[in-house]
């Protein structure tokens, strides 16, 4: 079901509509066929205007066999369709999702939707009882004849879907090109003769999107094309050491492929050796970044403080799911965010910046690596589950128009002096990166503490005073960042703040809002730690504020600590599932 | 190329580590056999990188005038790792006692020996927490009677050479604090040999575990209770060079010359070189009062290395692929035109 969604959605971005995707799935490889529990499913959003999330309710809901539709029923909307592969509603299947009795769609509330019920399996066996494919690799293709229906349902051209099918099999399973074009074809023309579907639909291509090229992209390879845009940008190769854990892999696969950009890739031994050959890594002069998610951060944490006391520049990404432990692996939350802030031994500030949809992971991947190449720190970029693995169209800007990054590297040093380490620029608190093999500028970092010529000191004043420049040259970056903005009234009663990847649901709970007059003003931080710098001009036009998060409130009391002056309401959501906009709309309307 | 000397390589910090610790020998060591290496190698001092964890023989770092990274705990290895893949072109000397190395580092350490990166590894092993006053190390001797362990350890010790070599490594070599020349000499050898070398040294704690070697460094048992092994030559030892090592078809055995029907015909020769790994291991094995405990370079073999293969892969890759750019991956596969 994740290929076949996939490709719908591929088809539907080419297509040129407003798409949001959002695969849910669960945590098993092979979760228990036909359970409630294993349900793998994959949301998509069409439209032709730009879209902003996957939706909450569903227009069109295809279930594979009974415990799909018992999972998923509660999300059709009144006037949906509801295709079933009737093979698969037997007793047994019936039985294996709790069904009790022999009619599902009354047992679940949705007898009155438009109900498509057709033998799928079936006629995908009638279908390639030629093709030569055993009946394993004939079952496999019943999700095809289902995208044959949608196809024809939404007015969709089959020729894409063939070319990307050619593309895919053509060197090494070119047999399997012929079946699956077959079973499309097949499906397609089920859905225009059997007279079940009253309608079809032409989802227009959006007519006000900016012109130039588009793809399709998800969180994950956002992220690694981010990264490997800033290597470009410095020239420093970039190294990643990484740890495959759910749902970060992707990062570390995608950036795997791409060796002709220069990107090495370090299949760590464990989340600690992830970031610690990412610190050695930057030592030596590359653009180091190791990815992870929750439990890996925590395994990290010491290794983050050693990059801190070393000041040397790294990415930590953090695509969050849902904690604590191994908690919900495949789900999506906001809920690292303490870890991110704080979840290091002694004072230990870093920046902490985040991505708010999956195409805008590529550029905030690329500001990570500037902040901590031109400000030496390591930085944390949180990315969520929901980003991680969610796509949308994007419009594939030019390398040419981004901003450069210029690390400080050490230039000279005046005859007969040593190299300070971490001597600071006045202006911004950062010291000058000298790499092993300049000659002069031989010298040593580590964890204890310095001073600024780069000798150890247990002096007390000395500790103090490095602990502060560390946390100054952190609050100094808030200078290079972009002012935020608010979307709605410039000032007034209620300002709605959110953070990371839950941007396209409350903006469209805030339109929503708006189109029905409500005032509410709306502005969404991509930088946690050190705040936009008009934050606080921002929050003094406004009386009331409302947090809404994945978590149970951490960005609000974070606010919270330095805003004592405000009250931060916190609208919080801990399910590893996104916010739906109707619930973000009814809680915004309690708060006015 | 700079004629570089035992001071191009001694920092101006004091060395803090306590007076009659073997850690003094083993920097004393590593400053004279660095400018022997670059002369052999044509290495600019700008070219070394001193690594290191934590713990006494942590501190090395601070005592190199070099480039020098003094880590966290059993992390070492992997900053060495990440070092080395990120510029091969540097040498990266790592510094590390047997609990950072073996117990909190273990597994970064075995994993740097299977890929075979080109570090140079330094175990100092006083079989004993030094740093945190003297608590058992998992090379403390069973039965070892530390502040952890006030009635004696119930647990094995890691004999490190068996750990590397049953790691497959590809070079494994050892010696004593106290033998100056012959760390010199293991030291260049690891500075020569492509890959991930690992160097004991059995260094003496004077305050939590004095005399742990002693039995080996004694001047009056040495060269009765240790062999130091060289390639090509035979494996003979003793005060008066009467003893040596068979093999008798079934295990190694200690013999003396001229009796029990050996004579020095019988005696094994040592090949650093030989790719099985069986006789290294039992060499490596050895143990007293049966054995002398080997010293020198136990394994030494060609293989190739984890930082020339991600070299040669991003070489290869880049010849083949079609992008060079971001622009050009930017816009591959799937795309659309906005009019």
């Amino acid at each position: 079901m994740q290929l076949t969604g996939s490709l719908f959605a591929d088809m539907s971005a080419i297509y040129g509509n407003g798409l949001s995707t959002f695969p849910d799935y669960p945590a098993e490889i092979r979760a228990p066929h036909g359970t409630v529990s294993g349900v793998s499913g994959f949301q998509v959003h069409i439209g032709s205007e730009a879209v902003e999330t996957p939706g909450d309710f569903c227009d069109m809901l295809i279930a594979m066999n009974p415990a799909a539709l018992k999972a998923n029923a509660k999300w059709c909307k009144r006037h949906a369709m509801i295709l079933v592969d009737e093979d698969a509603f037997d007793e047994a299947g019936m039985k294996k999702a709790g069904f009790t009795t022999d009619n599902p769609f009354s047992e679940l509330s949705v007898e009155d939707r438009t109900l498509i019920i057709a033998p799928i399996t079936t006629m995908t066996k009638e279908s390639l009882k030629d093709s030569g494919l055993d009946l394993k690799a004939i079952l496999k293709c019943k999700n095809m004849f289902t995208l044959g229906i949608a196809c024809y349902i939404f007015n969709r051209p089959l020729q894409p879907i063939y070319a990307y099918l050619e593309k895919k099999f053509s060197a090494k399973h070119p047999e399997v090109i012929a079946p699956n074009k077959k079973v499309i074809d097949d499906g397609y023309n089920y859905a225009a003769n059997v007279q079940a579907i009253p309608n079809t639909y032409t989802i227009e291509p959006v007519k006000s999107a900016r012109k130039g090229t588009y793809r399709n992209i998800t969180g994950n390879q956002a992220i690694a094309w981010g990264l490997l845009a800033a290597s470009e940008k410095s020239g420093l190769p970039l190294f990643c050491g990484s740890y495959p854990i759910t749902p970060a892999t992707a990062i570390l696969e995608e950036l795997a492929i791409h060796k002709s950009l220069g990107a090495k890739t370090l299949q760590a031994e464990d989340e600690i050796a992830g970031i610690c050959t990412a610190i050695g890594a930057s030592f030596a002069g590359n653009l180091a970044v190791t990815t992870t998610s929750g439990p890996g951060l925590s395994l990290k944490s010491e290794a983050l403080g050693l990059a801190v006391m070393a000041e040397l520049p790294l990415v930590v990404v953090d695509v969050q799911r849902g904690g604590p432990s191994t908690g919900l692996p495949t789900k999506t939350e906001q809920t690292d965010l303490n870890q991110a802030l704080y979840g290091r031994n002694g004072e230990c500030p870093i920046p902490v910046i985040c991505a708010h949809s999956p195409a805008n992971c590529f550029f905030a991947a690329f500001m990570a690596c500037k902040i901590a190449l031109e400000h030496m720190t390591p930085v944390l970029l949180l990315s969520e589950g929901f980003l991680g693995n969610g796509s949308e169209p994007w419009l594939i800007p030019w390398m040419k128009d981004y901003p450069d990054i210029k690390p400080p590297f050490a230039k000279s040093l005046p005859a007969g002096e040593k190299f300070k380490p971490f001597e600071r620029d006045p202006e911004t608190m950062v010291p000058q990166w000298a790499i092993p093999g300049q000659k002069g500028f031989e010298h040593r970092v580590g964890g204890l503490e310095k001073t600024h010529a780069g000798v150890l000191s247990t002096d007390p004043a000395n500790h103090e005073m490095m602990v502060r420049e560390r946390a100054e040259k952190v609050a100094r970056i808030s200078k290079d960042l972009p002012d935020l903005k608010v979307q709605g009234p410039e000032s007034g009663e209620l300002l709605v703040i959110g953070w990371g990847g839950t941007y396209g649901h409350i903006a469209s709970a805030v339109h929503d809002l708006h189109d029905e007059g409500v005032p509410v003003a709306y502005t969404h931080f991509d930088y946690i730690n050190p705040l936009p710098p008009n934050t606080a001009e921002i929050f003094s036009h406004y009386r009331k504020f409302l947090v809404c998060e994945l978590n149970s409130g951490q960005f609000a009391s974070y606010l919270q600590g330095l805003y004592p002056q405000y009250r931060f309401d916190k609208f919080g959501k801990v399910q590893g599932q996104p916010f739906l906009v109707s619930e973000l709309v009814e809680a915004i309307k309690k708060e006015i | 190329m700079a004629n570089l000397t035992f001071k191009d390589f001694k920092s101006d910090q004091e060395v803090r580590w306590c007076p009659g610790c073997g850690d003094h020998a083993v920097l004393a060591s590593l400053q004279r056999a660095l400018p022997k290496v670059s002369q052999a190698l044509n290495y600019e001092k700008e070219r070394y990188v001193v690594v290191s964890g934590i713990g006494c023989s942590s501190r090395l770092p601070y005592y190199m005038d070099t480039f020098g990274f003094h880590s966290i705990h059993g992390r070492a290895t992997a900053i060495s790792t990440g070092i080395k893949v990120a510029n091969p072109w540097l040498t990266v000397w790592q510094a590390c006692g047997d609990g950072d190395a073996l117990a909190i580092g273990g597994n970064h350490f075995i994993h740097a020996i299977r890929r075979n990166i080109d570090i140079n590894i330094m175990l100092f092993n006083n079989q004993i927490y030094g740093l945190t006053k003297g608590q058992y190390s998992p090379t403390s001797k069973l039965g070892a009677i530390t502040k952890t362990s006030p009635y004696g350890t119930v647990e094995h010790p890691f004999n490190p050479g068996s750990l590397v070599l049953g790691a497959k490594g590809t070079f494994f070599a050892r010696s004593l604090d106290v033998e100056l020349a012959l760390n010199e000499e293991i030291m260049t050898a690891a500075a020569l040999h492509d890959g991930c070398s690992v160097m004991e040294f059995l260094t003496n704690c004077v305050i939590f575990n004095d005399g742990a070697h002693k039995d080996l460094s004694d001047p009056a048992v040495r060269a009765d209770h240790t062999i130091v092994l060289r390639q090509g030559e035979k494996m003979i030892f003793g005060k008066d060079r009467d003893k040596g090592l068979v093999y008798d078809g079934r295990k190694l055995r200690a013999v003396h010359i001229g009796e029990g029907g050996y004579t020095e015909e019988d005696i094994l020769v040592h090949d650093s070189h030989a790719d099985n790994i069986g006789l290294q291991m039992a060499l490596a094995d050895m143990k007293g009062p049966q054995y002398p405990v080997a010293l020198g370079v136990i394994r030494d073999v060609k293989d190739i290395t984890y930082d020339d293969g991600v070299r040669d892969q991003v070489k290869e890759v880049t010849a083949k692929s079609k992008i060079h750019s971001v622009d050009e991956l930017l816009r591959s596969g799937s795309t659309w035109e906005v009019e």
